[in-house]
Parts: structure tokens; sequence; C-alpha cells
């Protein structure tokens, strides 16, 4: 009998749900406000989805309405990936330890 | 580009998102997994351009539309000061969520340039997927503009209640929940329509409730929101980076709220359902009577530093509010000039989000080892001369270990009393969050400096 690849899906949304617990667990408190910034970021690989809508379709009329949500949605997620990566890294720059 | 090659370059993003989270474990390697996140995002994009191979007009918007995204972003990055990062990581997690709820639209409508079937006949598993991605979404984005609304400044901070809200709540919840069988059913658009209005209303409902110094729950619970609204639309699209992101930032959000609500020694639910203080207040207000403070200047402050051999900072929201944070460290070097140990000690709580204390004070160049967690300091507060409360007020309250009747009771505290002298900067007497009287305020030991927080450290750098 063949497994639907839904589960499959499910697994690995499972497993790393399981990932972030340990990962996130071992984040230091210091770097919380970091954290929130680049899940903030990496979350907008939404942007994929995006791309598909606002590149779906004929190459003729690239401007019908599920297009146009493609575009508003890859102009959002553009502001948090490039806000987000570089908010971090400008927060992560001001980490420093003492000067010995 | 086959389906099965780009899959395998999505996962490999996955991973270095994975690694992008786990580098920040320490200050040292957290630069490193930045460089990781970016690089999974990079290939996920470029993926993404080379699966769907079309390289038409419509690309070349694509890219426009990417330009002026990204140079939004960047300018926001560049210009945002660090006291304002509570309100800027509320602003993107709303526009995670809208974007989510776009693209669950954009799918719904054009379903077969997603491989989900066609319009009246998307597939069912498809469906529950993409109405529960925008809902989440929704949610996440009007919920997220609330926040930001009150973390601004623009909404009053106090919590909005009103009789029978959580059960329009739980009503509003249920119908949405409905409406998405529904959908299932009758594939009509109508119905589609509804659920992301629905969902638009219950966000702003869920976040009115909650007052202002609980945002450091809000700001994470939204960031797990975001998550699994990320992970909804992931599965509609079948793409393994997205389901391995939604899932990351879900359970890191999740675990963020937790840790907070734990510092608060409040629960979850307590937190959500919002309305804490109101009544306090009132009570309290009669009890108030005169009771003696010693208060002081700036001059006895630098005297009483300068002969100590330790002095521990405690700061708060309050030093965030007078930006005081440059001025403090110039008051650390002039001591640390004279020979005294100096040390930072977090509440968990401090601040409107979780670790804000720790981004200002790395901003005014204060080394991240000279700043410590709660549990790491709370006993060297007995050893220690001086205890410098910048800000912060009921998390150095003692009532919150020797009153049971107090609303505070069971919250961990910094052992702030047991230093042999407190120095409280306050602008004065007034309770703080929760409401509640602070009992430091009355102690020997303590002497109130009543000032704004930044005017009286630069006061104390000029008398030392």
């Amino acid at each position: 009998m063949d497994i639907d690849p839904f589960i499959f899906r499910l697994s690995i949304f499972i497993l790393s749900i399981f990932i972030g617990y340990y990962v996130v667990w071992s984040v230091t408190p210091s770097l919380h406000t970091p954290l929130m910034s680049v899940t903030n970021a990496i979350s907008s690989v939404i942007i994929v989805g995006a791309i598909i809508a606002a590149l779906a379709g004929s190459s003729v009329n690239i401007f019908q309405t599920s297009n146009i949500f493609g575009f508003l949605a890859i102009i959002l997620a553009a502001v948090n990936i490039f806000g987000g990566f570089l908010v971090t890294q400008r927060m992560l720059q001001m980490y420093k330890k003492k000067k010995k | 580009m086959s389906a099965n090659l780009s899959a395998l370059f999505y996962l490999i993003s996955g991973i270095l998102f994975i690694l992008a989270l786990r580098g920040l474990s320490s200050p040292e390697t957290s630069r490193q997994g930045n460089y990781f996140g970016i690089a999974g995002m990079a290939i996920s994009i470029i993926v993404t351009f080379l699966t769907v191979g079309n390289f038409g007009t419509g690309f070349i918007y694509v890219l426009i539309f990417l330009v002026i995204g990204g140079t939004i972003g960047a300018f926001i990055a560049f210009r945002i000061p660090m006291t304002a990062m509570p309100e800027l990581v509320a602003g993107f997690h709303s526009l995670v969520g809208l974007a989510a709820v776009f693209v669950a639209i954009a799918a719904f409508l054009k379903p077969d340039a997603f491989n989900l079937g066609i319009v009246g006949n998307i597939k069912l598993a498809s469906l529950i997927e993409m109405s529960l991605g925008a809902a989440i979404g929704a949610i996440t984005f009007s919920g997220s503009i609330i926040a930001f609304l009150k973390l601004r400044g623009i909404m009053s901070g106090s919590p909005i209640t009103f009789k029978g809200q959580h059960f329009i709540n739980l009503l509003l919840g249920l119908t949405i929940l409905f409406l998405i069988y529904y959908l299932c059913i009758s594939q009509s658009s109508n119905i589609f329509w509804s659920i992301v209005l629905l969902s638009f209303v219950v966000g702003v409902l869920l976040i009115i409730p909650i007052g202002g110094a609980d945002m450091p729950v809000v700001i994470s619970m939204l960031n797990s929101y975001s998550g699994w609204a990320a992970a909804g639309i992931g599965f509609t699209l079948e793409n393994t980076a997205l389901i391995i992101t939604g899932a990351l930032v879900g359970s890191s959000g999740a675990i963020l709220s937790y840790i907070m609500c734990k510092g608060m020694n409040r629960s979850f639910f307590n937190v959500i359902l919002g309305g804490w203080g109101a009544t306090e207040q009132e009570k309290n207000s009669k009890n108030k009577e005169q009771k003696p403070v010693k208060s002081g200047n700036a001059d006895d402050a630098a005297f009483l530093m300068k002969n100590a051999s330790s002095v521990i900072i405690v700061p708060g929201y309050g030093m965030a509010v007078a930006q005081a944070q440059h001025a403090l460290r110039e008051m650390v070097d002039a001591l640390k000039k004279s020979g005294v140990k100096v040390s930072y000690a977090i509440h968990p709580v401090a601040g409107r989000m979780p670790g804000h204390m720790n981004v200002l004070l790395a901003e005014a160049n204060v080394p991240y080892d000279e700043v410590f967690e709660l549990e790491e300091i709370n006993n060297d507060f007995a050893n220690c001369d001086v205890a410098y409360v910048i800000g912060a007020n009921d998390v150095t309250n003692p009532v919150a270990k020797s009153d049971p009747q107090s609303p505070i009771y069971g919250m961990p505290v910094l052992d702030v009393e047991k230093s042999k002298s407190v120095l409280f900067v306050k602008r004065s007497l007034s309770p703080g969050y929760a409401g509640i009287d602070n009992d430091l305020f009355y102690r020997d030991n303590t002497l109130m400096l009543f000032a704004d927080a930044k005017k009286m450290t630069e006061e104390i750098v000029k008398s030392l």
C-alpha cells in the first residue's frame, strides 16, 4: 500500500518541531531578541509561495488578481528578509567580550 | 529544475535555517549562524526561480518588487534605534502574517499554478491547509498591528476589556472552524473570504485585553503564530523549507512565551485572558499612607558607589524609555576606574520583549560577559555593597517572596534588598505595572533617587 506524501511532510513537520524545541532551549537568554528577529527573517521564506503565485499563468497577462497578490506578498516578504537579517546582523555586531 | 532536485535544495535551506538558530547558543557563533540563515534564504529563492522556469516579463517584475521590498527593509534595519526593537519585531510579524494571507489567497484563486487542482475543485487537504494558513496569518497580522500600536504608544497600553469578551472570542474561533469545514464541502470563495475577515477580527480581539508590560508574552506568541501560519502554507505548497522553518519558528515563539510566563509566575492563559492590575491598583492606593522614605541626590549616590567594592546594576524598561543605557555605561566606566567591580543583573521579563535589556546594554558597549541572568547572579546580592536599580520595579519587589496575598507572589525576583545598600532611581513612588507598592522603597538600606533615569545617571557621572 502506498503512503500518502502528506504523511512524509507531516513527519518532517513534527521532527522539525522537536529540533526547534532543543535548538531554541540552547539559545542563550541574552540573545533572545536576535532570536526573534532572525526567526522573523527565516519565516519569510514564504516568499517562495509568493514567487510561484506571481509568476503563474501566461506571460501575456501577468497582472491577474492572483499574480497581484503574489507581487504584494513578495514586497512584504522582501521587507522582512532584508530587514530581519540586517537588523539581526547589526545587533550581533554589538555583542562584544570584555577587553582583556 | 526537476521537482526532486529542488526538493533536495529546499531541504538544504531548511538545514541552514536550523544552523542559523543553533548559532545563537553563544554570541561568538551567532554571526556565523546569521550567514547560514542568509545562505538558506538565497538558495530557496534561486531554486524557486529555476523550478518555475518562467523568465519572461513577470520575472523582471518579481525582481523589481524584491528590490523595492529589500530596500525598504534594509533602510528600516539600519535606521531603527535599538530601543524600538519590540515595535520593529511586532511590525515584522505583521508582514509575515499578511504575506501568508496573500499567498493563501493567490493559491485559492489560481490553484492550478500550485498543483492543487482547479478552481471549484481544489484538493481537500490543500483547502484545509490553505484556509488554516490564511486564518493564522490573518490573526498574526491584525494581532501584531495592535501590539505594534501599543508598543509605539499610539494606542494606550492599558488592557481593553468588556463583558463577554472571551465568550465572543470563543464563538468567533468556533465559527472559523465551522466555516473551514463548510469551505471544504462548498469550495465557495465567499466562505474563504469570510474566514480571512473573521480572523482579522479575532486577531484584534485577542490582543486588546493584554496590558503593556505583558508585551513580552504577546510578541513571543505572535512570533509563534507567524511560524504556524508559514507551516500551513508550507503544507499547501508541499515545500520542505517552509515546513521546517514554520515548525522551528512556531516552537521558538512557544518556548519564549513559556519562558516569559515563567518569569512572571503566571500561566499562559492568565496572560492571554488579560486585565492584570486594574483592580489591585484601587485597593492599594488606600493603604498608601505616608511611610518613611529616605531619599538622596546624585552626590550621595556617587559617594556610596565610589566607596563600594562591588556594585550590581539592575536595569528595567524605564532605562529603555529614558534612553539611559549610554549614560549608565559612562557611570560604570568611571566606577571601574576607581576599582569597583560592576556587574549587571537582568530579569527574564525586564523590558518589552525577551532579551530587550541585553541588546540595549550591548548597544552601549557593555561587554556581554558582565551581564548576568537572574539565576546566575541572584546569590551575589548578599555579598554586594550597592545595588543600582534603574527603571525596574516589580521584578525587585520582595513582597513576591513574603506575601502570599500579593498578585505577584511566587514570581522570581532579584534579591536586591540583600545588598548592603540599594539605590533606586525612579521618578516617584508610584507602583509598577502590577499595580502594587514596592516594599523595597521603605527599607532602611534603600536610598531613593527621585529623578529621570538618564539625568540622574549623568549627574552621578559628573560627581564621580
